[in-house]
C-alpha cells in the first residue's frame, strides 16, 4: 500500500506514505480488537447465563442480546471517573493505557490468514510473548499508583503469577518453533497445510503433550480463571482493579479480552494449523493465488474464518473454565507452574528434540515412511 | 566465639518484610455483610485477624423490651434473616413455654415442616456462597435457583419472601393455602437430583477440596470451649444437635421423627444415602468438613419435611390461636435453645407479670462461631479466609441484633 501511495507523492514525502500506510493498517488492527472485545463480551454473558440457568443474560436486550452489550458500554462510558486521593496520578492514568498496548501490540505479528499479517516478522513468537509479557507492567503500575493495599496485593500476585507462568510459556511455545524450524508464524502456518494431520499437535507424542501444558500456562499468563488471583473478588475485592470506574476499567477489560484471544490464536497457530482447515478445502478448490489473485483473497477469508473459530474455540474454552471452577490459592498457583509446569515443558522440550533427531517430518512422515 | 554464636532468630525472620495492617470490610463482598476484619499481614501471610462486628446494630433485645411477646416476631425475621422461621420458632417456644401454652398436634407438624424447609434454604445459601467464597460463581447461582422455589412456597404459605414472621406465640398465622402440599412434594421430587449435581460441582471438585481441605481445623475441645455451635460444632465431630439433646420443651416437637445427628463419629458420617467419600486430604474440623455437614443436613431435612408432610396431612384441622397482644405474661423468666440453622439460637424472656417483658435477650449463634475465627486464621493465608469465614456461615443480622 506504501508502494501504491508513493507513485502519487514526490520523492522527498515517501514518509507520507509510509506513514499513512502504517496508520491504515493499525487503524484496521484496532477495529478487528475492538470486534473481537465485543463479540467476547457478548458470549461470555450468554454462556456465563447459559451455564448458570439464568434468565436474565438468556433473555434481555434485544435480538440475541446485542443491546445489553451496547447499554453495557455506554453504562461505563458515562460512569463517574474516580481517581482516589491517596493515587499516584499520572501513574494510575497511564496504566490501563499501557495494559492495552501490551495487548494490541501482540495483534502487530499475528497473522491472520497466510500472508495477512501487519508485519511480517522472522521472529514473530519471540515477538508475540515478549510484548504479551509487557502486559504485567501495566497492571503493577496500576497495583501500586492506586494508594490502596488492595490493589497492591493484586499487583503483587500479578507480578509472581505472570513472570513465572512466561518461563513455561515460553518453553512450551519453543516446541512447535522448534520443530517448524522457523520464528515465523506466516511459515509456521503455512508448513501445517493439508489436513488435519499435519497440525504440529500431531506432530509427536511430546507435542500433543505441550499444548496442554500451553494450554494451561496460557489460561495463567492471561489471568483467567482459576488462576485469576490477581483480581480475585472475594480475597481482594477485585485486585489491581479496585480503584477503577468507568472508562478506565474498561480499557483493563478490553486489555483482559485482547490478550485473550491473541493467546487464542497464538495457540492455534502453534498447534492448529492457524489458517488451515482441517480438510485442505480452499486448496481443493483452487482457492490459490497462484490461480488468480481474487481466488487467493477467497482463500484467505476462508483462512480467516477458520482462525477465528480457532480462536473463539479457545475463547469458549476460558469461558467454560472460569464459570465451572474455584480460584486456586496463591501458594498451589506458585506449585502448578514451578512443580509441574516447567519440568513437564522442558521434558517435553527434550522428548521433541530427540523425535525432530530420529524421526525428522513427524509422525505422519513416519507412518509413510512405513508403510512405503 | 563469633563463629559459634547461634542466631536465635530462624533465617525467614530475617527477610520479613514490613508489616501491611489492612481493613477487610465493612465493605466487602466475601464477609458475608457488614463485617470488618482488621488484618495484619507479612505479604500474603495473615499474622493477626481482628474481626469488629456491630454495624448492623438495631437495638432489637432493647425494642423487646417495650412491645408485646407476639409484637416482636418480627424482629426476629431480622436477625437471622436467611432462616426467619427458625427464628421465629425459637421466640415462639420461649414465650410458650413460660406461658406453658399448648400447640395443637397439627401446628407442631407445620413448625417442623416449614422450618426444616427454611434449614435447606439456609444450607443452600451456605454451600452456594462457600463456593463464591473460594471464587466458584455458577453452583451459587444453582443453590439460589432452588431457594427461590422454597422461597416461592413460603410466598404462597404467609405472603412474605424473606421477612416471614409465620410462627406465632400460640401457633401459626394461617393455615398452609389448598394445593400447597403437591407443590412442597413437587419441589423436593426436583431437588433430589440437584443435590448430586452440587456434589459434583462443589463437594468432589478438586480444587475445592484443596482449597478448603486442612483450612482454618478446628478441634472439637476448641470448638466446645468457644461455644461453637451447629453445623461447625458437628464439622468438628461432635454428634450435639438441639433437636435430639436439647431441652424437653424443643425436643417433643420432633417426637417421632426420625433422623440422625450429623458428624462424623468413629470415623465415618451417617450413610442413609449414596455421598460422595471424604477425601484422603480433609482433617476433622477443617473448612471441608464444615461445608460437607451442611450439605448431609440439606439431606436430613429433606427427610424430615418428608416425614412432617405426611404427618400434617394427618391431622385435624386447627393451627392454635395466636396469643393477643394483651395476654399477661406469668411472672418468671424462661431460656431456651434451639438448634437454628447457624448453630443454637437461644432466647431468654423476663416477665414481672406484664404484658410486656421485662427483659429480652437473644444468644446468638453467630456471634459465637465467629469468635473462633481469630484462632483460625493465624498464620494462614489471604485467600483462606473468605474459606473459613464463608465455612463458619455467620449471618450479620444476627450478630449484631
Amino acid at each position: 500500500m506504501a508502494e501504491y501511495l508513493k507513485t502519487f507523492l514526490p520523492e522527498s514525502y515517501a514518509w507520507l506514505a509510509y506513514t499513512a500506510a502504517a496508520a491504515v493498517h493499525v487503524a484496521l488492527l484496532f477495529v478487528l480488537a475492538m470486534m473481537i472485545v465485543a463479540v467476547s463480551n457478548w458470549a461470555e454473558r450468554k454462556i456465563a447465563g447459559r451455564l448458570q440457568d439464568r434468565l436474565g443474560p438468556t433473555r434481555v436486550g434485544g435480538r440475541f442480546g446485542w443491546l445489553q452489550s451496547v447499554a453495557d458500554g455506554l453504562k461505563l462510558l458515562t460512569k463517574e471517573d474516580l481517581v482516589p486521593a491517596g493515587a499516584d496520578r499520572f501513574l494510575f492514568r497511564l496504566a490501563p493505557y499501557l495494559c492495552f498496548c501490551a495487548s494490541f501490540s501482540v495483534y502487530l505479528a499475528l497473522p491472520m490468514a497466510s500472508g495477512w499479517v501487519a508485519q511480517p516478522m522472522n521472529v514473530a513468537v519471540f515477538f508475540v510473548l515478549a510484548v504479551a509479557g509487557l502486559e504485567v507492567l501495566g497492571v503493577i503500575l496500576a497495583g501500586y499508583a492506586s494508594g490502596s493495599k488492595w490493589s497492591l496485593f493484586g499487583g503483587m500476585r500479578e507480578a509472581a503469577q505472570v513472570v513465572s507462568y512466561e518461563v513455561p510459556l515460553a518453553l512450551c511455545a519453543a516446541i512447535p518453533v522448534m520443530v517448524a524450524g522457523t520464528m515465523d508464524l506466516v511459515e509456521i502456518g503455512n508448513r501445517q497445510a493439508g489436513g488435519f494431520w499435519q497440525w504440529q499437535i500431531f506432530h509427536d507424542p511430546f507435542t500433543f503433550l505441550t499444548f496442554f501444558v500451553f494450554l494451561t500456562c496460557a489460561v495463567a499468563s492471561v489471568n483467567r480463571a482459576p488462576f485469576d488471583l490477581a483480581e480475585a473478588e472475594s480475597e481482594l475485592v477485585a485486585g489491581f482493579m479496585t480503584e477503577y470506574s468507568g472508562f478506565r476499567w474498561s480499557v483493563f477489560f478490553m486489555a483482559e479480552y485482547a490478550s485473550m484471544f491473541a493467546v487464542s490464536v497464538l495457540g492455534a497457530i502453534l498447534f492448529f494449523g492457524g489458517w488451515n482447515g482441517p480438510l485442505p478445502v480452499a486448496s481443493l478448490l483452487g482457492l490459490t493465488c497462484e490461480n488468480h489473485p481474487l481466488a487467493g483473497y477467497l482463500g484467505g477469508l476462508l483462512g480467516l474464518c477458520n482462525l477465528l473459530v480457532k480462536g473463539y474455540l479457545g475463547i469458549i474454552f476460558m469461558m467454560w473454565l472460569r464459570w465451572t471452577l474455584p480460584r486456586l490459592r496463591i501458594d498451589q498457583v506458585m506449585t502448578v507452574c514451578l512443580k509441574y509446569c516447567i519440568p513437564l515443558a522442558a521434558a517435553m522440550l527434550l522428548g521433541a528434540m530427540l523425535w525432530c533427531y530420529a524421526l525428522p517430518g513427524g509422525l505422519w512422515a513416519a507412518v509413510e515412511n512405513f508403510g512405503g | 566465639m563469633g563463629l559459634e554464636r547461634v542466631d536465635p532468630e530462624p533465617v525467614e525472620c530475617d527477610v520479613r518484610t514490613d508489616e501491611i495492617l489492612v481493613n477487610m470490610g465493612p465493605q466487602h463482598p466475601s464477609t458475608h455483610g457488614v463485617l470488618r476484619l482488621v488484618l495484619r499481614t507479612d505479604g500474603e501471610v495473615v499474622l493477626e485477624v481482628t474481626p469488629h462486628v456491630g454495624y448492623l446494630h438495631r437495638c432489637a433485645e432493647k425494642i423487646g423490651e417495650n412491645l408485646a411477646a407476639r409484637q416482636w416476631i418480627p424482629y426476629t425475621d431480622r436477625m437471622d434473616y436467611l432462616a426467619g422461621m427458625n427464628m421465629n420458632l425459637g421466640w415462639a417456644l420461649t414465650v410458650e413455654k413460660l406461658l406453658k401454652l399448648e400447640v395443637p398436634e397439627r401446628a407442631r407438624h407445620l413448625r417442623v415442616l416449614i422450618v426444616e424447609l427454611n434449614r435447606i434454604a439456609s444450607h443452600l445459601m451456605a454451600a452456594g456462597s462457600f463456593g463464591l467464597d473460594l471464587g466458584s460463581f455458577t453452583p451459587f447461582m444453582y443453590c439460589f435457583r432452588e431457594r427461590e422455589k422454597i422461597l416461592d412456597l413460603f410466598e404462597l404459605a404467609c405472603g412474605a419472601r424473606l421477612t416471614y414472621s409465620y410462627i406465632t406465640v400460640g401457633g401459626l398465622m394461617a393455615d398452609l393455602p389448598p394445593g400447597w402440599l403437591p407443590k412442597c412434594e413437587a419441589f423436593l421430587k426436583d431437588f433430589e437430583p440437584v443435590i448430586d449435581e452440587l456434589h459434583a460441582v462443589l463437594t468432589s471438585n478438586a480444587i475445592l477440596i484443596r482449597r478448603s481441605a486442612a483450612v482454618g481445623v478446628l478441634s472439637p475441645e476448641m470448638a466446645i470451649d468457644y461455644g461453637c455451635t451447629g453445623p461447625v460444632l458437628r464439622g468438628s465431630g461432635v454428634a450435639w444437635d438441639l433437636r435430639r439433646h436439647g431441652d424437653p420443651w424443643y425436643t417433643r416437637m420432633y417426637d417421632g421423627y426420625r433422623f440422625e445427628v450429623i458428624a462424623q463419629t468413629a470415623g465415618h458420617y451417617p450413610q442413609d444415602r449414596k455421598y460422595p467419600p471424604v477425601p484422603a486430604v480433609a482433617v476433622l474440623g477443617d473448612s471441608w468438613h464444615r461445608f460437607y455437614v451442611r450439605m448431609l443436613e440439606v439431606v436430613q431435612s429433606m427427610g424430615l419435611v418428608r416425614q412432617a408432610l405426611e404427618r400434617y396431612g394427618r391431622c385435624p384441622a386447627g393451627i392454635g390461636e395466636p396469643l393477643r397482644l394483651t395476654q399477661k405474661l406469668p411472672k418468671g423468666e424462661v431460656y431456651l435453645e434451639t438448634e437454628a440453622t447457624k448453630g443454637q439460637m437461644g432466647f431468654m424472656v423476663v416477665s414481672d407479670g406484664s404484658a410486656i417483658p421485662w427483659r429480652v435477650r437473644a444468644r446468638s449463634s453467630s456471634f459465637c462461631n465467629l469468635s473462633v475465627l481469630p484462632e483460625l486464621c493465624r498464620g494462614c493465608l489471604i485467600g483462606d479466609i473468605p474459606a473459613i469465614l464463608g465455612s463458619l456461615d455467620i449471618v450479620l443480622g444476627e450478630i449484631d441484633r
